[in-house]
């Protein structure tokens, strides 16, 4: 029997158990996959959680419900993986032998690495809501707080989901003025990068949104740490900004498991070919999802278009050929813009994001960089997409690779 | 593609603005960049980083993160940026002849 282990039962993790259980053939495969933990979360239903739109049951579902009968399930901390040794060890004291390994571990934020950010504020006046626990907490916090200086900041990129911050200015926009109190709010967002986004023309239409809805933009703050008292972020040219409220994105990093074997490069990203997804240095092993150091977002959109292409790789390979297909860096982001409307963007390594119609040209249903309705219907219909067929490793009518129909240069 | 003349020779750059050729480079075309991103005087702390910027590019093909710098380079974060303001992996980078750090999204 050939072995075949799989680290990490996110959203990336389950859609290749799913998809590999499905091709490869039993009498030949074993496949392990292993998980520090029993629940599975829909992250992007995260940022709706502050503005009361979704709770907590409707982000989260029972990891069983995704695997696949016959496949082996071990629920442990994953401690180091040796990948000369062809060998996985686990906190429970377990070790797993591998022929073939995907790593799956995802990344999560470390308020650790800002001096000030995880200190008496934390979760009292500073949230993040890129965990459970910090969604929950602004929510809580949100309900009663009767307005002020309220300041989105990202600490530094890479971000999973890099729209999620700018979806949290224009929701933030939309709840307030719900409430009533939206001119006693504040809102400033502040960010590392030269403008509201990365891709200039997607940066240029997205701080367009910004000064329509009345949000002010700081580029190019880097933080260096919070001064807990004076209630102000400063960066490390000393440039002071004051909040009453403070909606963080922390650095995000790979697991620490990662830097225990070694693996990662200064945020435990592994090194991984962008076109083959197989990682830089071993050829048994393929990275997919937000574990890799690829330049792509890391969002469960790529981590999809991401497992049609390790799979057909993954089969060339147990064959004894070279991977063939190439990942081109595909994304597809619904950037919910409040007031029931949403903005839509789909891009890659090589082309930003432009205006046009998607996924059928000239027809849509959805728009291209442009703010309607049907954007944010398929925002919330992800979420159905996501629990039904993504995970489950199921088609969904997107190529991989990005397409330039229907695109306007 | 842009050119730019510099000490009377002809420098091709990127889209960015970046030096083309990672061998068009030497201490004076870091200079004349320098004082186009605002920096008059490279000091001994500046070569610090520029060489080990360079050094890294050539070993793994890109720019290093402001992380890398920080951990790797002997100048430590806050120093950084009084060195180099406001962005110094980009700055730096432009300063070496590299071109802008690939930049995540
Ligand atoms: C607020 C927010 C909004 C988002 N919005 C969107 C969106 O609108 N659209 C979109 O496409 N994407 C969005 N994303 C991103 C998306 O959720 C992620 O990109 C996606 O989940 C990545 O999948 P993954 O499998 O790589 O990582 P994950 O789904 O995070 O899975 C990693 C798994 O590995 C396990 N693991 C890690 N280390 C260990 C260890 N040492 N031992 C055992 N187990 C371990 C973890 O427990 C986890 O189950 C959003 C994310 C956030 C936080």
């Amino acid at each position: 029997m050939k072995k075949l282990l799989i680290l990490g039962a996110g959203t990336a993790g389950t859609m290749m158990l799913n998809k590999l259980n499905n091709v490869l053939d039993k009498n030949e495969w074993l496949i392990t996959i292993v998980d520090q933990h029993e629940k599975h979360y829909y992250q992007p239903g995260f940022l709706f959680i502050p503005f009361n739109i979704y709770n907590c049951k409707d982000v989260t579902k029972p990891k069983r419900d995704f695997y696949p009968t016959g496949t082996t399930v071990i629920n442990s901390e994953i401690d180091k993986i040796e990948p000369k040794e062809n060998r996985v060890l686990l906190k429970n004291g377990q070790v797993l032998g591998y022929d073939y390994l995907i790593i799956a571990t995802g990344a999560k934020i470390k308020p650790e690495e800002t001096e000030g950010l995880k200190d008496k504020l934390w979760y009292k006046n500073i949230f993040d809501f890129y965990t459970i626990e910090g969604a929950c907490a602004l929510r809580d916090f949100l309900k009663h707080w009767e307005g002020g200086k309220l300041v989105i900041n990202i600490t530094e990129m890479p971000i999973k989901c890099p729209v999620a911050p700018l979806e949290f200015a224009f929701l933030s926009d939309w709840f307030f003025t719900e409430k009533g109190i939206r001119d006693k709010v504040d809102i400033h967002f502040v960010t590392p990068l030269p403008g509201a986004f990365t891709k200039p023309r997607a940066s240029a239409i997205l701080g367009d949104f910004l000064i329509k809805k009345n949000i002010r933009l700081t580029t190019e703050f880097n933080i260096a740490r919070v001064d807990n008292d004076e209630m102000k972020i400063v960066s490390w040219d000393e440039t002071e900004i004051p909040f009453d409220l403070l909606v963080t994105i922390p650095t995000n990093m790979g697991d620490e498991a990662i830097a225990r074997s070694g693996m990662g490069n200064e945020l435990n990203y592994i090194p991984t070919d962008p076109h083959t997804l197989r990682a830089k240095n071993y050829e048994n092993i393929f990275v997919i999802g937000d574990a890799t150091d690829l330049p792509s977002s890391k969002a469960g959109s790529v981590a999809h278009f991401q497992s049609d292409i390790l799979l057909e790789n993954f089969l060339c390979v147990i064959e004894g050929r070279k991977p063939r297909a190439k990942f081109d860096g595909h994304a597809n982001c619904f950037i919910e813009s409040g007031f029931g409307k949403g903005i839509l963007i789909d891009f890659n390594y090589d082309t930003e994001p432009l205006p046009g119609k998607f996924p059928l040209p000239g027809i849509g249903p959805f728009s291209l960089l442009e703010e309607t309705k049907m954007n944010h219907y398929g925002k919330i219909m992800f979420r159905w997409a996501y629990w039904n067929f993504l995970i489950k490793g199921l088609e969904l009518p997107i190529e991989s690779n990005m397409s330039m129909a229907g695109k306007r240069l | 593609m842009e050119t730019i003349d510099f000490i009377g020779r002809k420098l091709e750059l990127d889209a960015d603005g970046h030096l083309k050729n990672f061998n068009d480079w030497d201490k004076e075309v870091a200079q004349e960049f320098a004082k186009l991103e605002g920096i008059n005087e490279l000091t001994e702390r500046h070569w610090i980083v520029i060489e080990y910027m360079r050094k890294e590019f050539k070993e793994n093909g890109d720019a290093p993160s402001i992380r890398k710098l920080t951990k790797e380079s002997g100048v430590d974060t806050k120093e950084l940026y009084a060195l180099f303001p406001k962005g110094p992996a980009k700055k730096a980078a432009k300063i070496a002849g590299l071109p802008k750090p690939k930049g995540c999204i």
